[in-house]
This record gives C-alpha cells, sequence and structure tokens, in this order.
C-alpha cells in the first residue's frame, strides 16, 4: 500500500496538468489522463485520494474578488497573546468574516503582529463593520492591530509548482507585468 | 454577469466531486445543459471573472513550500522592485498594500531551501530587506463570497 505521505511522479504530473484549472470539456479526466499520459480511472483515483489527504483543498471555483464586487480586501494584523492565540484563530476562522486566518512569525520592533486574517467587502463600512465584530471576538487578548488594505493586485497566477524538476529558476521576461489599477475601481475588463 | 453566473461564481467556490462528467452533474444544478454550462464558466474564465476553475492544491502537502513575505520600498524605487519580484515564476501573488511594508507577496517553491534561494535573491537584487513572515499554524476557513 502507498504511503500517505508519497507523492509520486504521476500525482505530480497531474498537478502539473491541472494546476492553471481543469480542461472544460465533457469528461476532464479523460483529457489529464491523456496529458499525463494514464488512465481516466487512475487519475480520478488520485485526485480523489489527494482530496481526502488535503493536498487538494476542494475542486472548485476561484473568483477574482475585485469582479463580483469585492474592491477592499483588507489584511488585518493582531497582536495577539500567544497564550490565547490558538483559540481565538479558530474562533476567527469559524465566524465566517475572514477569507484566510493563519498564526504568523513577529519581526521586532518593526512588526508585533503574529495573527493574520483577510477581510473583504463591498466597501469600507463592509470592511469596518466587520473589523468591529472581530475586535469584540479577540477581545482582550489583543495588545494592538492594524489594516493593510490592498491597493493594486502587482500579480496573481495562483499557486504553482515551478516546472517538473522543481529547480529555483527565473520566468522569462514574458511574466505578466503589473496590473495597474488605481484603487477602488473594478479589476476585471 | 446573470443571475445565473452569479450563482455559479457563488455556488461552485464550495467544490466539485470527482466524476466522470462534473460539469453534466453540477449544470442540472442551474438548470443549464453541459455545453452551456461549459460555455458560461469558459466565458467567466476569459472575463476575468474567476481566475481559476479546478483543484486547489495544497501545496505544503504536496511536498512543496511556500511562504509570505514584504518589503519597505521607497516609491522611487517602487515600479523597479514589482518588476524584478514579478519575474520570479516561484511568486505567486504580489499585492501592493497601504503601509511601510508596501509589497507583499507569497512564494511557492518545491522546498523551503527553494523558497529561501529565490527570497535571498530577491534582497540581493532589489538591494532592500526582505521580511518573511512563514506561517505557524493555519485555522481552517471555508468562506463563500456570493456574487450579485
Amino acid at each position: 500500500m502507498r504511503d500517505q505521505t508519497e507523492f509520486d511522479e504521476l500525482d505530480r504530473a497531474i498537478v502539473l496538468a491541472t494546476q492553471a484549472g481543469l480542461p472544460l470539456v465533457p469528461r476532464p479526466w479523460h483529457e489529464v489522463a491523456r496529458q499525463v499520459g494514464s488512465t481516466p480511472a487512475q487519475v480520478m483515483e488520485r485526485v480523489q485520494h489527494m482530496l481526502e489527504r488535503g493536498a487538494i483543498r476542494r475542486i472548485g471555483a476561484v473568483p477574482n474578488h475585485y469582479a463580483i464586487g469585492y474592491r477592499l480586501n483588507g489584511m488585518t494584523v493582531w497582536d495577539v497573546d500567544d497564550a490565547h492565540v490558538d483559540a481565538l484563530g479558530h474562533q476567527l476562522a469559524r465566524s465566517g468574516l475572514v477569507s484566510h486566518c493563519y498564526l504568523r512569525t513577529r519581526h521586532l520592533p518593526q512588526w508585533p503582529y503574529n495573527l493574520f486574517a483577510m477581510v473583504h467587502g463591498r466597501d469600507s463600512s463592509e470592511v469596518e463593520t466587520k473589523l468591529r465584530q472581530i475586535v469584540t471576538i479577540l477581545g482582550s487578548s489583543v495588545r494592538a492591530h492594524e489594516v493593510l488594505y490592498s491597493s493594486r493586485i502587482l500579480k496573481k497566477t495562483g499557486l504553482r509548482l515551478a516546472g517538473v524538476t522543481g529547480t529555483s529558476r527565473r520566468a522569462k521576461r514574458t511574466a505578466p507585468r503589473a496590473e495597474r489599477r488605481p484603487p477602488g475601481t473594478p479589476g476585471a475588463s | 454577469m446573470d443571475e445565473i453566473d452569479a450563482r455559479i461564481v457563488t455556488e461552485l467556490q464550495g467544490g466539485i466531486a470527482v466524476t466522470e462528467q462534473p460539469y453534466l452533474e453540477i449544470a442540472a444544478r442551474f438548470g443549464l445543459s453541459e455545453d452551456a454550462l461549459i460555455t458560461r464558466l469558459g466565458k467567466l474564465l476569459d472575463e476575468g471573472i474567476l481566475t481559476r476553475f479546478g483543484p486547489l492544491y495544497q501545496v505544503e502537502r504536496l511536498g512543496g513550500a511556500y511562504s509570505l513575505a514584504a518589503m519597505q520600498v521607497p516609491e522611487t524605487d517602487y515600479d523597479r522592485v514589482v518588476e524584478l519580484v514579478n519575474e520570479y515564476e516561484e511568486v505567486a501573488h504580489n499585492y501592493r498594500r497601504d503601509h511601510a511594508f508596501n509589497i507583499w507577496f507569497v512564494v511557492a517553491a518545491a522546498s523551503n531551501a527553494d523558497v529561501k534561494r529565490v527570497l535571498f535573491s530577491i534582497e540581493r537584487d532589489s538591494g532592500h530587506p526582505v521580511f518573511e513572515f512563514p506561517k505557524l499554524r493555519e485555522y481552517f476557513v471555508h468562506l463563500e463570497l456570493p456574487a450579485r
């Protein structure tokens, strides 16, 4: 039996074939199988296995937040007492207010914050309302916080495995250029 | 984007099952034919309303590594540094944020050592310190943002 943590060449080939998206054809896994030189049944089994062990979070749609009206994206950062941060982090993640929630390293003295949570809103009042609710959830364990609004998407390609060899290399000059967009304007054409 | 598109964008954030003809199964939910759903998904992707449709990989569980990093870059040097950072295919996202730390990017690579190499090389080539904010823990969230 295969080790749960094992990630072999076929899995890797499936990731590379699908990380930009699932083919838009009636039998997408058949198309992936053709690309990676395997059978549809085996590809579907591997994908199901990756889902079960969490290597795939889910198979679904990733919206451009700007394009669906969520023009404001605030990275909220909090300096939370280490003794309580886990319980509060879980509570915040379950609150329905944030899209990501992480515990990260502080960089003192420039950066005292250890809890990062992303908040999306259609306008600033929606973000402010969510912020007030977060303040209530985190309570007296918070020493300080800030909101870092995003004013421009400079690049968004999604997480990609960089090539089959996995070696670090610089992309060609044709890499996507910064998307210039003044704050508050819709992202998609 | 009509009402059906809005429902597609909202409801398909939740994820679909691994089946032979996934689009056929989802299409019924929206009262569409398989072809019509595929056409709409293609259009939503072309128009940039969806950035992706497919498996969302958790890089670390695949044996890869990723990390968040930020820099404090003076305005006079900003465009040069953005271009330099974006040239790395390992840089998956890069956002300008209104703060002294004004450039925030995610580096994804095959290993932690590769992530470090990219960050080191960005620091060396840009001439500005790179602060890494590695994830110590993830508190799992699944949030659907309703589209209109």
